[in-house]
């Protein structure tokens, strides 16, 4: 996004533009894997990193996300600032866990709403906002 | 191994609130007029890959499109935190959806007067999952005015879903619709719980 290549090329005749997508495929990072292996990564749930930058971590785009979950952040959080697709770092996220570089916190189960005590909670802190 | 962490910041509970609404009626604003953090933009990368292929299967394929979806954050509390997601505009991204709104606590509808249609798509689904909605009607400068009850009307939603003004770009006014939201999903929560 921010280094994007395409930036101010939308004008005139060209044989690619910003519909052709990313010019080198997300997926070389992955090895070509477009899945995560064992576990799927909502977009919400909290990654933390249990080691500092190792030595032999596979790559820079697997360092680039254990330094940024120093303190912990999102799974959405994560693909955002590594700019790359979520489903890309879903399968580097999946190298991490089975490392154990990384610790994930899900959210709650998703078949019920939060409870009574979390939801004045929340209109609390909006409300102070 | 992953609940041993004595040393750092706790952890936070996460929650999403999603933002749904036709193309242009303004999700992103409505997002970064409340989020402690310029909005973020995520993407997912589609394929066309494994349909009855024989030897790409696992492997990406050359046909691909990417989808954004634009969230912003709010710090309820250092153990809470409230993400606000975007929904992608085009329909024909619905599965991407039921991603989104798994887990949501609830979705804001931005409805823009000139474009009411838009919302129609937004409501049915979240109508369909029992995912809690308000609709909030984003009055632009100059935009042609309507009432709550003329906009209630012309969407047909059930009485009890709130339907309110909003301006997307305004904080105090964004704050209110999603204190109205998670209000409502707390009028639901406690209708639920037998007494």
């Amino acid at each position: 996004m921010s280094t994007d290549p395409l930036d101010g090329v939308e004008e005139g005749p060209a044989w690619w533009d910003h519909e052709a997508g990313p010019v080198v495929r997300p997926y070389m990072v992955t090895g070509g894997r477009v899945r995560p292996v064992t576990v799927d990564f909502d977009l919400i749930t909290f990654l933390v990193a249990t080691a500092t930058l190792a030595a032999d971590t596979p790559s820079p785009e697997h360092q680039a996300i254990l330094a940024l979950t120093q303190e912990p952040r999102a799974v959405a959080e994560v693909a955002s600032r590594v700019d790359l697709p979520l489903g890309v770092v879903r399968v580097l996220l999946c190298d991490l866990l089975s490392d154990g570089l990384i610790a994930r916190y899900d959210p709650p189960p998703t078949d019920h709403l939060p409870n009574v005590e979390t939801l004045q909670a929340v209109i609390h802190g909006l409300r102070a906002l | 191994m992953d609940s041993v962490r004595s040393d750092t910041a706790p952890v936070p509970q996460a929650l999403k609130i999603l933002v749904a609404g036709g193309f242009g009626a303004g999700k992103t604003t409505l997002v970064g007029a409340v989020s402690e953090i310029a909005p973020l933009r995520t993407e997912e990368v589609l394929t066309t890959a494994g349909v009855g292929t024989d030897d790409t299967t696992g492997v990406a394929t050359k046909t691909t499109t990417t989808v954004a979806m634009d969230f912003g954050r709010i710090t309820i509390n250092p153990s809470l935190v409230l993400y606000l997601f975007g929904t992608p505009g085009q329909n024909r991204f619905w599965f991407l959806w039921d991603e989104l709104a798994t887990g949501a606590l609830g979705a804001v509808v931005l409805a823009d007067t000139r474009r009411l249609a838009d919302s129609f798509a937004a409501i049915d689904y979240f109508e369909q999952r029992n995912t809690p909605f308000v609709i909030a009607v984003n009055c632009f400068d100059n935009d042609q005015r309507y009432t709550v009850e003329q906009v209630r009307e012309a969407l047909d939603v059930d009485g009890h879903v709130p339907v309110l003004l909003t301006d997307a770009r305004d904080r105090m006014s964004v704050k209110n619709v999603l204190i109205t939201l998670v209000e409502h999903v707390l009028t639901m929560v406690r209708s639920s719980v037998p007494a």
